[in-house]
Parts: C-alpha cells; sequence; structure tokens
C-alpha cells in the first residue's frame, strides 16, 4: 500500500532528469512575409535537411497559433517583411524561430539545428558580399517559456503510474486469487461472476483516483506547472485512461493463472512500450515508421497527448476529441475481449 | 429424495473425453465417494455438478435444477471446497467467516451468530483473531469446510478436502462430515485416501472417465473379493490407460 501511495512521489522526483534526444524530420510550418531570394533560399537549406520537413506554408500571425493547436509541428519560422531588402541595405534581419516548448528537449533541439542553418547561410552570403551581413534569430517559446522539463514529464509520469497500477496490479489481484484457489470458491458462490471482477477493479480504481490527485497536487505545488486547461476534463479523460488500464488488467488476468507471468505480461508488454513509445521520453517523431506504427495502439500515447493539451497548452476538450474517441473506442474492445475470455475460461 | 443425478454426463476437451458417459444418483443426506486416480475425471465431473462447466452432452440435476439451464440458482444451493486449501491466508479466521458468509448469501443479522457457533463447534474459540496463514494445515481444513457449509447449504462438494494430514487429523475432519450429513446435508466428497473410502456411504470409482464401479463400501469388497477398500481400487485400476499425471 506505502508503494501503491509513494511510487507517484517517487517516480515524479526521478523523472526530473531530462534525456537529451536527437530529432529527425521534424515537422514545420513557414510564414513567410517577404517571399525574396534570400528566404527562399534559407527555407530550402531547411527542407534539404534531414532535420526538418515544411509541412505548412502559413500566410499570417494567426494561423501560426491554429497550426500549433493542431500539435502536428514543434516549431514555426517567420521571416520579418523585405527580409532581403534589409539585410542589404541595413546589412540586419530578423527571423523569429517558435517552438512548442511543452516538450523543453524538443523543443531546444528544434531551434538549435534552425539557428544553425541560418548561421550557416549567413556565412555563405558573408563571404560573397562585401558588408558584413548579420541575421538575427529570435527565438519564441510557446506554452513553457521557462523550458521547465516538468512540463513534459508531468503527463508522461501520470500516463505510467495510472497505467502500472490499474493494469499491473489489477491483474495480479486477480491471477492470485486463482493461484491461492480462492476464485474457484468465489466462482462456485451465488455472486455473478462479473460482481467479483468488479469488486477486485474498484479498490485499484480509488488507488489510482488518489494518484492522479497527488500527482496533479504535486504538479502545481512543487513543480509549479499550472493547469492551464479544464481541471473537470483533465480529470474526466484521467479516469477514462484508468477504465482502459483497469479492462487492460482483467484482459491479462484472463490469459494466465500465474502471478509471475501477469507480472511479467504486464511488465514487458504493457509498462516497457508506454516508457519507450509513448513519446514521453523519446519524441514519438524520430521513431521509425513501423514504431510510430505501434506507437498508436499504445492508450497511454493517447492519453499522454490528451494531458499535455489540456493541462500544459490550456487547450479546449475540442482540441482532444480525438484522443478521447480512440480512448473509449480501446475501452469498448478490451472489456468486450476480456469479458469473452474470461466466460470461456468458466467452460 | 434424490439431490443429485446424472445421467450419461458427458465432457469432452477438444478430440479427449475427459468424463465418459456417467449416470449416478445420491440420496438426500448421504455420504458419496467419488473415488478415481489422478486424471480419471473426478474434478471435471465435479465442476459440471457446480456449475462451473458445462457438461458436452448428457444431463445432471442438481437440488433440483438442470446444471446446463440454471447454474446460478444451483451456485445459491450448494458449498464448495477446493482442493487447494481456499482462504485468505492474510485475513483473520472471523474476517475469513464473515467474508464467505456474507458472500454466500447469509443475511447480515445473522452473520455475527453464526461465527460464534461454527467457531465454538470447532473449539476454535480461543482462534478467532488469529491469522489464517499461522493455523496448521489441518485446522485449516476443518476451518475452510465449516466455512463451505456456513450458509447451511443442500449439498456440500468436497474436492480432495484432506490432502497432505496424516490419519489422526482426518479422521476428525470425518467427524464434522457426519455432523453436516446428521443435518441433512448431502456431501459429495472427492478422495485419494482409501481409508476414507470406508467412512462413506456409498462409493463410485472412476477409471479413464468412465464409472466402473458403484456401491457401499461393504458389498464392493464381497464383489472383488478384497479385504480393504484400497485393493478394490488397485483392481479397477489396473485396467486404466490413462497416466496418471
Amino acid at each position: 500500500m506505502m508503494i501503491l501511495l509513494g511510487m507517484p512521489v517517487i517516480q515524479i522526483i526521478l523523472f526530473g532528469f531530462a534525456i537529451t534526444t536527437e530529432v529527425k524530420n521534424a515537422e514545420i510550418a513557414v510564414l513567410d512575409l517577404s517571399k525574396d531570394e534570400a528566404t527562399r533560399k534559407i527555407v530550402e537549406a531547411i527542407e534539404v535537411s534531414e532535420y526538418f520537413h515544411v509541412a505548412e506554408y502559413v500566410h499570417n500571425t494567426k494561423d501560426i497559433d491554429n497550426v500549433f493547436r493542431k500539435g502536428r509541428i514543434g516549431l514555426a519560422i517567420v521571416f520579418s517583411e523585405n527580409f532581403y531588402e534589409n539585410l542589404l541595405h541595413t546589412g540586419k534581419a530578423q527571423i523569429q524561430l517558435i517552438a512548442d516548448a511543452t516538450d523543453p528537449n524538443t523543443a531546444t533541439t528544434l531551434t538549435n539545428y534552425a539557428t544553425a542553418i541560418i548561421n550557416n547561410y549567413q556565412r555563405q552570403i558573408v563571404a560573397t558580399g562585401p558588408v558584413p551581413y548579420q541575421i538575427v534569430p529570435e527565438v519564441k517559446l510557446m506554452y513553457n517559456p521557462q523550458m521547465k522539463g516538468a512540463y513534459n514529464f508531468v503527463p508522461g509520469v501520470l500516463g505510467m503510474i495510472l497505467m502500472l497500477i490499474c493494469a499491473m496490479m489489477t491483474s495480479v489481484a486477480i491471477v492470485r486469487e486463482k493461484e491461492m484457489g480462492t476464485m474457484e470458491v468465489l466462482l462456485v458462490s451465488p455472486m455473478k461472476p462479473i460482481i467479483i471482477i468488479l469488486s477486485k477493479a474498484v479498490p485499484y480504481f480509488a488507488i489510482s483516483a488518489v494518484n492522479l490527485a497527488t500527482v496533479l497536487l504535486l504538479a502545481v505545488f512543487v513543480l509549479k506547472v499550472p493547469v492551464m486547461g479544464s481541471l473537470f476534463w483533465l480529470i474526466l479523460v484521467s479516469l477514462l485512461f484508468i477504465f482502459v488500464s483497469l479492462s487492460i488488467g482483467i484482459m491479462v488476468s484472463t490469459l494466465t493463472s500465474k502471478q509471475m507471468i501477469a507480472y511479467l505480461i504486464s511488465g514487458m508488454v504493457f509498462m516497457i512500450p508506454v516508457m519507450l513509445l509513448s513519446g514521453m521520453i523519446y519524441p514519438v517523431e524520430n521513431m521509425p515508421a513501423i514504431l510510430q506504427w505501434i506507437s498508436h495502439i499504445i492508450p497511454a500515447k493517447w492519453y499522454i497527448a490528451a494531458v499535455k493539451d489540456l493541462m500544459i497548452k490550456g487547450l479546449g476538450v475540442q482540441a482532444v476529441l480525438k484522443e478521447i474517441t480512440i480512448l473509449f473506442a480501446m475501452a469498448a474492445v478490451i472489456t468486450a475481449i476480456s469479458v469473452k475470455k474470461f466466460k470461456n475460461r468458466l467452460e | 429424495m434424490k439431490v443429485i443425478t446424472a445421467e450419461n454426463l458427458t465432457k469432452k476437451f477438444g478430440s479427449f473425453t475427459a468424463v465418459d458417459h456417467i449416470s449416478f444418483e445420491v440420496e438426500q443426506g448421504e455420504i458419496f465417494g467419488f473415488l478415481g486416480a489422478n486424471g480419471a475425471g473426478k474434478t471435471t465431473a465435479m465442476r459440471m455438478l457446480c456449475g462451473l462447466s458445462k457438461p458436452t452432452s448428457g444431463k445432471g440435476m442438481v437440488a433440483g435444477f438442470e446444471i446446463s439451464k440454471n447454474p446460478e440458482k444451483i451456485k445459491a444451493n450448494i458449498g464448495y471446497m477446493s482442493q487447494k486449501f481456499s482462504m485468505y491466508e492474510d485475513l483473520k479466521v472471523w474476517e475469513n467467516i464473515r467474508l464467505f458468509a456474507g458472500i454466500y448469501g447469509v443475511p447480515d443479522k445473522e452473520i455475527s451468530h453464526r461465527t460464534d457457533e461454527l467457531l465454538k463447534n470447532l473449539q476454535f474459540e480461543g482462534q478467532k483473531d488469529a491469522l489464517v496463514k499461522s493455523l496448521p494445515l489441518g485446522w485449516k481444513q476443518k476451518l475452510a469446510f465449516s466455512v463451505a457449509i456456513v450458509h447451511e447449504p443442500k449439498i456440500v462438494f468436497l474436492d480432495e478436502p484432506t490432502g497432505g494430514v496424516d490419519p489422526a487429523a482426518r479422521r476428525q475432519f470425518w467427524e464434522l462430515i457426519y455432523q453436516a450429513a446428521d443435518r441433512g446435508i448431502t456431501v459429495f466428497v472427492t478422495t485419494h485416501y482409501m481409508d476414507e473410502a470406508e467412512y462413506c456411504n456409498r462409493v463410485s470409482i472412476m477409471v479413464d472417465g468412465r464409472i466402473d464401479a458403484l456401491n457401499s463400501p461393504q458389498n464392493l469388497k464381497q464383489q472383488y473379493d478384497a479385504a480393504n477398500m484400497d485393493e478394490v481400487f488397485h483392481r479397477l485400476a489396473r485396467g486404466a490407460k490413462r497416466n496418471s499425471d
């Protein structure tokens, strides 16, 4: 019990150490207000580099906000008006780099790469021309101006803790009853099997709710990560995710009758992918296509994405409708499978 | 009155026939021994009678209900004690009694009264607050049996209830079984121990999924010209084709 309730505290402190990662083919947006020779060359240089892929060309400042909200792009590059003119005549021109800093590691990496490419172009024109030109990149960080790592790992830890407690503990608790033989006695009793399963799941639902509160309180008061969006929806989405995890736990318990195997299945099949593929530690965009594809079937990935949107970016519920739908579908499918499995076992 | 009837009860797992057309009847208040080597199909047959497993074919009536149609009704009328000693080891004695009494539908008001009665009958009053895991195995088994009949079922199914204890502890356990039978509870018991078979009113002996013999221990011994049940069993089991697992 101490472990179950204390674990979130320890993990949230441990994960304070951020991990730097390389970024490849990050999707970016470009707002080119001057459309001249220099800006075209810089965009080309950026596009040919292996780090970036220009996903969208936008036409005004307002659109930048919109593409960020969609969550696809990690960086936007804005060229000021009369870029080349300014560069030629005053020797100075401005570029603005806007990064989505909900994941500070990726944001830093992206802005560094972009700055390097721009500096490289600057060196080229300085070498050919007589006047010392200067391009001044100005970096702006969206959502997380102080680049706090906590902004990134709080949603991740939430996803992991809830998955761990619900899926692993529920499956182990049910399998333990099977191992001890008490399950059989319960099944022979007049109680319906669904009641037995529910009564095993309810305590873990309660513990998870306590954990959710602990992590959120720690995040807000100790790590100073504010809840930007609606707390109501954040909690509702979390409860949905808890439900998905509980049904995974019940499904695992129907697959095996040994506690050890239940641990292994929850650990290997559910925990490790959650840590590695959910985008919590490594950005999903950098992974090979096959791993990205696999990451889609991991509930925690969608949950963490939804928490980032709701908690850090402060977006409304309409921004996470897709995630909510997917989690709902997963819950339905997994519950259906476990009910069927459970019945088969009785045959 | 017959409380259990089985007619050609059969259970197949794929191509393997675990229970092969067994038929028998058990009277109310009878102690019915269900004998057989490991893998002969005893547990499968018992699980069907308890409503835990659906028969592939054949009919069975338990406590007046058809086993494949009304398993839930059957469950309300039976008690069950499994092969593994199955109580919550990290709960106290009285907590286990309260839990199972509640699960088996004993009204809340009666639970404490029945707990006291049960403990008194077992002379366990001093152990009320002991953790179940601290009790010796023989005591645990007696407790598990008493808990299995705490709701006064019509029938109690015992699946090898006395595994792993010495003959003296088994005798004490059987005294409890006799007490229950005297109160009109039908006892359906599987066992390996042939000394226990002697205590039953009637025994059936399963070989390879079939019932090869069914009679009182006395008559079986005469029929097979044997000095004790052990000899009877060995004569029948010699014909078995399945390996014991």
